[in-house]
C-alpha cells in the first residue's frame, strides 16, 4: 500500500504560498462587498467554489477562538436558488453545514416560480438550470438584495473570462458586456442606481486547482458526492448521467455501477459525473493536475450544446 | 566589500523568493491581426493550459485547416460576430516556477479604456510588434502608432516592466536584420519616452519559436519570452516608511453573548509601511490620534502586518471613524483639495470642466471638478500639446479640485495614494482614471 498522498508533494515547485495571496484579494473583496452595500447576499450552492468562498468569509468576517473554531456571525444570509432538481446529499449538505455553523440561510424555489407562472416548462424533465435566473431574480427582489456575492471564476468558461469582480446588473438583472465599466485598481465603482443590483466574485483569479488545493490545505467539508462513490450510471453522448428520477435511462441504454465523483454539483439535469478513484482533495488535485478535459465541458451538457451559451444565460441574469 | 556583495546578492535572491509567491499580472497589447490572440494561446498551449474539449471546439472549426490557436481567446459571440475582441478578458496558466495572469487587452484605439483596465494593477506589460508590417530595410525603421501608443499607455500607468515581443519571425526573409533593425527602432523610442525596457525578444507565436522554447538561432542568444516572465519582478508595495492604510471596512460588534461591547475592529488594505500593537497613529480627516491595541489578519491576532496585507486595528480608545478615512503614522500625511493629474478619458461622453464628478480615492467617495485641461498627450511626437479637450482614449494633464481635502500622494511613488477614478454621477459611469502627479 503507498503512503497517504500529501498536496505538498504533488507540486514541488511550485511555491504553495500563492493561495495566501488569493485569499487576501479574496477576503477584501468580500469585506469590499459588505462595507460599500447595504443589503449583500453570499450565493450558497453548497457546490465546492460557494464552499470556499463561505469559508473566505468565515476568515474576512469572524474570529478564530482557542480551540481554532470561528466565532460570530457572517454580516449577510446565504442565498440558495432551489431548482427542486437537486441533489439530495447537496441539500442534505447545505442544511446541515448552515445550521452548524449558525448562519441565516434564504432560499428561492424554482418550485415556487412554476406555481405562480414566472416559469413555465415546455415538458417537465426539461434541465431547470437556465430557469434558475428567474427564481435567482425574485429572490434578490424579494429580499431587496442590492449585491450578491459568487463563486464564479474566470476560467471556467469564456463568457466568465470577461467578467469584473464588481459587475453591474441593471434592473433587469441583466449583465451587459459591452457596457462593463473598466476597473482599475481596487478602486471599485460600487455605484448603483435603486433597483440595480452588483454581483462580486471574490475567487475570479482562482483556477480549479487553486480551489481544490485551498479545499485540501484548510479542510474544507464539501457534500460527499464531490468524492469518489459507486453510483448507477448510464454512458450517453461520451458522458457518465447518473440514474435518477429525473434523468431515466433511455430505451436500449444500459445501465452500469462505476466510481465515479462530480466535478461540479448542480441540477440534476445537466450535471454528469467523472470516472475516479480520489477519495479526499488531495487524490482530486493529482487527478486536476492530469486533467485533460475542463470542469465544465465534463460536465455540462447545457454548455456543450451551444459554444456561446453561457454568454446568453449571463446576459439574462444567470449567476 | 566582496562579502558584503555577496550577501546583498543573497538577500536580493531571498526577495526576489518571497515575491515569487505573487502570481504574474501582465498585460497583452497589440493590434488588431499583429498576432496577440496567437501568442496568448501559444502560451496556454504550451504551457498545457488547454483541455480536450477546448482543442476539440478548436479541431473542428479548424476542419482540415492547421488548428487557430487565436480562436481559444475569442470569447463572446458578440466579438466573434464582428472578428474582434471588444474587452479585457482573464487568462490563467501556470510553470513549475510561477503562476500567471494574463490580462489581455484588446488592441483597436476605441477600446484603449480596456487597455487602461488591463494596465492597472499588472506587473508587467508584453507589447507586441508585427515585424511584417514594418519596413525592416529602415534603420531604425518605423514603429507603428499602436505599438507606441501601447508601450506609452503601459508607461503611463507605471507598469513596472514594459516587454516589446516582436512576432511572426517565421514571415520574413531575414529574421536576424529584421529584427535588429525593429529592436533599434523600439530601443530609440524607449529612450525617447524615458521608459525602461525590461526585454525585447523575438518570437514566432505561430509556430511557438522562442515563447517557451529557447530560439536556436546563431543571431540570439536572450531569454525566451516565458523565461523572461518568470524572472520579472511583481509591484510590490513598501514594507517600509510609514504607515498609510485606507480604512475599508469598520467591523461592528458581532455581539457574541456575554461578550459585552466589543472594540470596533478597522479594516484596510495597507499601502504601505509595517503595525504593530503600540504604534501611535493618527486618522483623517479627524486628526485624531491613538495608540494601535491590537492586530488581525483574517481571523486571527496577528504580532505585526504590512503592505499589502489586510490589517485589522483595534484602538487603545473610541474613536469615531468610518469606511474612507485613513490610518498613518502621526503627523506623515498632508492633505490638499487641489492637485495635478494625468488623466485617462474613458468615457464616450467628453470631460467637461467645471462639472461635478464624483471621484474615488482610496474608499472614500467625494465631489469633484476639473477645473482646467492644461495639455493633451500627441501620441505621435510624445508631446504635450496646447489642446484644452478631452475625449474617449485621451490622455491629458489636468487639475482637478475635491470638495473636501484628500491625503493624495504623487502615484510615482504610491500607487494607492495616488491613483483615483471618475466617475459620471448621471450613469454611474467610469469615465477617468487619474493619476496624481503633483500635489497643492
Amino acid at each position: 500500500m503507498n503512503a497517504p498522498l500529501k498536496v505538498e508533494h504533488l507540486l514541488p515547485e511550485l511555491d504553495h504560498t500563492h493561495l495566501d495571496w488569493l485569499e487576501e484579494e479574496a477576503i477584501f473583496i468580500l469585506r469590499e462587498a459588505v462595507a460599500a452595500f447595504d443589503r449583500p447576499a453570499l450565493l450558497f450552492s453548497a457546490g465546492k467554489d460557494s464552499c470556499v468562498v463561505l469559508r473566505l468569509a468565515e476568515k474576512a468576517f469572524k474570529n478564530k477562538g482557542a480551540d481554532g473554531r470561528f466565532v460570530g456571525r457572517l454580516p449577510f444570509p446565504l442565498l440558495h436558488v432551489d431548482t427542486g432538481h437537486n441533489f439530495p446529499e447537496v441539500i442534505e449538505f447545505r442544511d446541515r453545514r448552515v445550521a452548524a455553523m449558525g448562519e441565516r440561510l434564504a432560499v428561492g424555489h424554482l418550485e415556487d416560480c412554476i406555481k405562480r407562472g414566472t416559469v413555465r416548462l415546455s415538458h417537465p424533465l426539461e434541465s431547470r438550470n437556465g430557469h434558475q435566473t428567474v427564481a435567482l431574480l425574485e429572490a434578490i427582489a424579494q429580499h431587496r438584495f442590492d449585491v450578491l456575492l459568487g463563486g464564479a471564476r474566470r476560467d471556467e468558461e469564456k463568457a466568465r473570462a470577461k467578467e469584473r469582480i464588481f459587475s453591474h446588473r441593471d434592473s433587469f438583472g441583466q449583465w451587459q458586456p459591452k457596457e462593463q465599466r473598466p476597473e482599475l485598481w481596487t478602486l471599485f465603482n460600487t455605484r448603483i442606481k435603486p433597483g440595480e443590483h452588483m454581483r462580486a466574485f471574490p475567487i475570479s483569479n482562482w483556477t480549479e486547482l487553486d480551489v481544490w488545493l485551498y479545499i485540501a490545505r484548510e479542510s474544507i467539508p464539501l457534500p460527499s458526492l464531490y468524492f469518489a462513490h459507486n453510483r448507477r450510471v448510464i454512458r450517453r453522448n461520451g458522458l457518465l448521467v447518473a440514474l435518477t428520477d429525473v434523468t431515466p435511462a433511455r430505451p436500449g441504454e444500459t445501465v452500469e455501477t462505476a466510481s465515479v465523483r462530480f466535478r461540479t454539483v448542480g441540477d440534476m439535469t445537466c450535471t454528469c459525473p467523472v470516472e475516479s478513484p480520489a477519495v479526499n482533495a488531495a487524490e482530486i488535485v493529482a487527478e486536476t493536475l492530469q486533467a485533460t478535459v475542463s470542469e465544465r465541458g465534463a460536465t455540462r451538457m447545457d454548455d456543450r450544446t451551444c459554444d456561446a451559451s453561457m454568454e446568453r444565460r449571463k446576459k439574462e441574469g444567470y449567476f | 566589500m566582496d562579502s558584503l556583495a555577496a550577501a546583498a546578492a543573497q538577500g536580493q535572491r531571498a526577495l526576489a523568493k518571497a515575491a515569487d509567491h505573487r502570481a504574474l499580472r501582465f498585460l497583452t497589447a497589440g493590434s488588431v491581426d499583429d498576432g496577440k490572440s496567437t501568442l496568448i494561446g501559444r502560451l496556454l498551449f504550451d504551457s498545457r493550459a488547454i483541455l480536450a474539449d477546448q482543442l476539440d471546439t478548436l479541431e473542428k472549426r479548424a476542419g482540415a485547416d492547421r488548428i487557430d490557436l487565436s480562436l481559444l481567446t475569442d470569447g463572446l459571440e458578440a466579438e466573434r460576430e464582428q472578428g474582434i475582441t471588444i474587452d479585457v478578458a482573464y487568462r490563467y496558466f501556470a510553470t513549475k516556477q510561477r503562476k500567471f495572469i494574463i490580462a489581455d487587452a484588446p488592441g483597436h484605439e476605441q477600446y484603449t479604456r480596456n487597455m487602461v483596465t488591463a494596465a492597472a494593477g499588472s506587473d508587467a506589460a508584453v507589447v507586441l510588434v508585427d515585424i511584417t508590417k514594418l519596413d525592416t530595410q529602415a534603420l531604425p525603421a518605423r514603429l507603428l502608432v499602436q505599438t507606441r501608443r501601447h508601450a506609452l499607455l503601459a508607461q503611463l500607468l507605471r507598469v513596472p516592466s514594459i516587454v516589446f515581443a516582436i512576432n511572426k519571425l517565421d514571415a520574413v526573409d531575414n529574421p536576424a536584420q529584421a529584427y535588429e533593425a525593429v529592436r533599434a527602432a523600439l530601443l530609440d523610442f524607449a529612450e525617447r519616452a524615458n521608459m525602461p525596457v525590461a526585454g525585447v525578444i523575438p518570437v514566432s507565436a505561430l509556430r511557438g519559436d522562442n515563447v517557451a522554447q529557447p530560439l536556436d538561432a546563431p543571431w540570439y542568444s536572450g531569454p525566451s519570452l516565458l523565461q523572461l516572465l518568470e524572472r520579472l519582478p511583481t509591484a510590490q508595495e513598501r514594507g517600509v516608511g510609514d504607515l498609510l492604510i485606507p480604512v475599508q471596512y469598520v467591523a461592528r460588534d458581532t455581539g457574541q453573548s456575554g461578550a459585552g461591547e466589543q472594540p470596533r475592529t478597522l479594516w484596510g488594505r495597507i499601502a504601505h509601511g509595517r503595525v504593530k500593537a503600540g504604534d501611535e497613529v493618527q486618522l483623517f480627516p479627524s486628526r485624531q490620534k491613538a495608540r494601535v491595541a491590537e492586530v488581525r489578519v483574517a481571523a486571527e491576532r496577528v504580532a505585526f502586518a504590512e503592505a499589502g496585507q489586510s490589517a485589522g486595528l483595534t484602538l487603545d480608545r473610541p474613536l469615531d471613524v468610518s469606511r474612507g478615512d485613513w490610518i498613518a503614522t502621526a503627523d506623515t500625511v498632508r492633505e490638499t483639495n487641489r492637485f495635478t493629474a494625468t488623466l485617462a478619458w474613458l468615457d464616450t461622453e467628453p470631460a467637461v470642466i467645471g462639472r461635478k464628478y464624483w471621484v474615488r480615492h482610496g474608499n472614500r467617495w467625494v465631489q469633484a471638478r476639473i477645473t482646467a485641461i492644461e495639455s493633451r498627450l500627441d501620441i505621435h511626437t510624445l508631446e504635450a500639446t496646447n489642446t484644452h479637450e478631452l475625449a474617449v482614449n485621451d490622455i491629458g494633464q489636468v487639475i482637478i479640485e475635491t470638495q473636501q481635502p484628500l491625503p493624495v500622494e504623487a502615484y510615482e511613488t504610491n500607487r494607492v495614494g495616488g491613483s483615483l477614478i471618475i466617475v459620471d454621477p448621471a450613469s454611474n459611469r467610469t469615465s477617468g482614471a487619474l493619476l496624481v502627479k503633483a500635489v497643492g
